[in-house]
């Protein structure tokens, strides 16, 4: 007996010692990308967020990425993979993550989870997202000045919420200053090939837009614009050094305040499951310089942006019809954000049939 | 520009490094080797390609170096396989992930740059003709070589001497060891020829479709061009035919999207899979022909006794 709580005392001695060691250590908090960290999109901006961690925190944590991981089952293995190396807080940071997150959130009770742009959280799962459709109503502002013909290309991914409240923002801009204005929807069905997004632009002004947006993450369709010359809206980085004398404006994701923010309440103990929202106003996502357009439509694009940022304006609010020409928001009435989150229909004025 | 000339050129520059790779790949099986490393031997050639362009301010020196690139790369799979006889799918797929790993590697010191793009050279005369001008003789280098290398591909296989010696060696190393032929220098000559051919198609990639690099550039293209091989049940020409007959089917439904026809997207973009399957349908309904075109030892190692 005495053998017994002898070694028991040791086992309590040597398990407390341990733990007291791996406090010193740094706290290990993880990222999954969808792309690479170099793709001059929506990867690189989060890989500049992560950066910032590093920076801030760099004492307290070291961080860790897995780069190009594919959306499906893959992302499962790969976030596991994760999970089991000891990371502590554990960034998903695409859409498609999002059912993989809650599943190995459940094995893993202990590691914190927080999933980009989705919509289910759990005790140990967070989600964060940015408001960029504030953005892309100012480029559908931008888009009904600067185009001649009134017709815009909009090269888009995958029928999720995100993309879809995307669409809707930009053309809702259009028609407040032009209310004839039109846009014609391509789906690339990727977020990320050069050569499609590239085929995506070459159709679209083939048909006659003469203004690009796209919610794609490469530079291929900036490239396209520039070639052909016309105009076009960066996507999640600035993009001016593919377009210089093509891009309107970004919109340009800075994550870095908020990874900083939750990584110091993660380490501080005082992490909680939260669904974050922010915009403009936040500055988890800012407008790239507005260049290539006269003063008077920069002017009208930093008013919005101002009163944006104030509250006094919302993209999303009535009088607004869906697409069929049913009514959905009354005159001054905005959308909830559950429903701008679950958006899976079109407002009037889009030209495209939704891909359900 | 009318909207026919506007997508055929659009399919043009989409098929042409399907073709390239394709090409290079059939001579390869052609001779009995299966390289599965298509992608990665693609993705170099685009990496040294562009890399080589900024260094030396040339498209062409990058072409060059992307043609190097992609034999240099497969020389490596020649070694692996033919030499110390390893396993030819594990030693392809190998070859994809490495390609995939140490481009983005070499690469990112370039990524972000403006790309210098290779310009079209116009025929003389040819490039007048109306709408066929503009299409065919108003290219870049690299599409008039993929049509040279088709040609080429063709008449060596069937219409000269070491074309049998290649075919032969493919259907049956045996026997053409047997009756002299050198089976290793053969597939290994192949191999390289395939690899500088996927090297070719990656040049075309960083230097004429978007003239920028970025990782996983090549986007599954070298998967596709291994399907056309044996869509193209090793034939050259079907090759050419394959490529394009995808390439118009995935520019037009990006046209169909954009003109509002209202079909689901997802439907469209699966189309090409789906026509490239109907073809397969169609073709292998002959089952003799396509037994004929099969090279009898594809993926068999050779190891000749001593």
């Amino acid at each position: 007996m005495k053998k017994l709580l002898l070694a028991l005392a040791t086992t309590t001695a040597v398990l407390g010692f341990a733990s007291a060691a791996s406090a010193q250590e740094k706290a290990k908090i993880c990222f999954v990308y969808v792309g690479s960290k170099t793709d001059g999109g929506w990867t690189q901006a989060h890989d500049i967020g992560r950066q910032q961690v590093e920076k801030e925190l760099g004492d307290k944590v070291e961080t860790q990425f897995l780069e190009n991981v594919p959306e499906g089952p893959d992302a499962e293995r790969a976030i596991e993979r994760l999970a089991r190396s000891g990371c502590g807080l554990i960034y998903t940071t695409s859409f498609g993550f999002m059912d993989a997150t809650i599943k190995i959130a459940q094995k893993f009770p202990d590691v914190k989870f927080e999933h980009a742009t989705g919509y289910k959280t759990a005790p140990n799962v967070a989600t964060y997202n940015s408001r960029f459709y504030e953005g892309r109503y100012i480029q559908g502002q931008i888009a009904a000045k600067m185009s001649q013909k009134g017709v815009a290309g909009y090269i888009a991914s995958f029928p999720i919420p995100e993309v879809v409240m995307g669409i809707n923002a930009f053309v809702i801009g259009a028609r407040s200053v032009n209310p004839e204005f039109k846009i014609k929807v391509v789906w690339a069905n990727t977020w990320f090939d050069p050569g499609k997004e590239a085929d995506a632009a070459k159709a679209l002004i083939d048909q006659g837009v003469d203004i690009l947006t796209q919610h794609t993450d490469t530079t291929a369709p900036m490239q396209v614009a520039a070639e052909r010359g016309i105009k076009a809206f960066g996507q999640a980085s600035d993009m001016i050094a593919a377009g210089p004398k093509t891009q309107l404006t970004a919109i340009v994701d800075t994550w870095g305040a908020y990874y900083v923010k939750r990584t110091q309440a993660f380490l501080d103990g005082k992490w909680e499951t939260t669904s974050s929202w922010d915009g403009l106003k936040d500055g988890i996502l800012t407008m790239a310089p507005y260049t290539n357009m006269p003063d008077d439509v920069k002017a009208m694009a930093e008013a919005t942006e101002a009163k944006i940022k104030s509250g006094e304006l919302k993209p999303f609010t009535g009088p607004l019809n869906k697409q069929d020409g049913t009514a959905w928001l009354k005159e001054g009435e905005s959308s909830d954000d559950a429903t701008l989150l679950g958006m899976n229909f079109y407002v009037e004025g889009v030209d495209d049939k939704l891909p359900q | 520009m009318g909207i026919v000339e506007a997508i055929l050129l659009s399919v043009i520059t989409a098929a042409t490094p399907l073709v390239l790779a394709a090409a290079g790949e059939l001579v390869a099986e052609r001779s009995g080797v299966l390289n599965l490393g298509v992608e990665g031997m693609m993705i170099m050639g685009a990496v040294c390609a562009f890399a080589a362009t900024q260094l030396s301010g040339s498209p062409y020196v990058g072409v060059l170096a992307g043609v190097g690139a992609g034999a240099l790369f497969s020389l490596l799979f020649g070694f692996l396989t033919l030499t110390l006889v390893a396993n030819q799918v594990a030693t392809g797929l190998a070859l994809t992930l490495l390609g995939l790993g140490v481009s983005g590697m070499l690469g990112e010191s370039f990524l972000g740059m403006q790309g210098i793009k290779l310009q079209p050279i116009a025929v003389p005369l040819l490039s007048r003709v109306p709408f066929i001008g503009p299409l065919l003789f108003r290219q870049d280098a690299i599409f008039y070589l993929s049509i040279a290398i088709v040609a080429g591909i063709h008449w060596f296989l069937f219409r000269t001497r070491s074309g049998l010696k290649l075919r032969a060696v493919g259907d049956s190393h045996g026997s053409a060891h047997a009756l002299g032929v050198d089976v290793i220098r053969t597939r290994y000559l192949a191999v390289l020829f395939g690899g500088a051919c996927a090297g070719l198609a990656g040049a075309q990639l960083s230097l004429v479709y978007t003239p920028q690099w970025v990782e996983n550039m090549s986007a599954g293209r070298g998967w596709i061009a291994l399907a056309l091989v044996v869509f193209a049940s090793w034939r050259p020409w079907r090759v050419v035919a394959g490529g394009y007959l995808f390439g118009a089917v995935s520019i037009s439904q990006l046209h169909a999207q954009a003109f509002g026809i209202g079909i689901p997207s997802q439907f469209l973009s699966s189309l090409p899979y789906v026509a490239t399957i109907v073809v397969l349908i169609l073709i292998s309904h002959n089952r003799r022909m396509t037994l004929i075109n099969t090279p009898a030892s594809l993926g068999k190692p050779f190891v000749p006794d001593r």
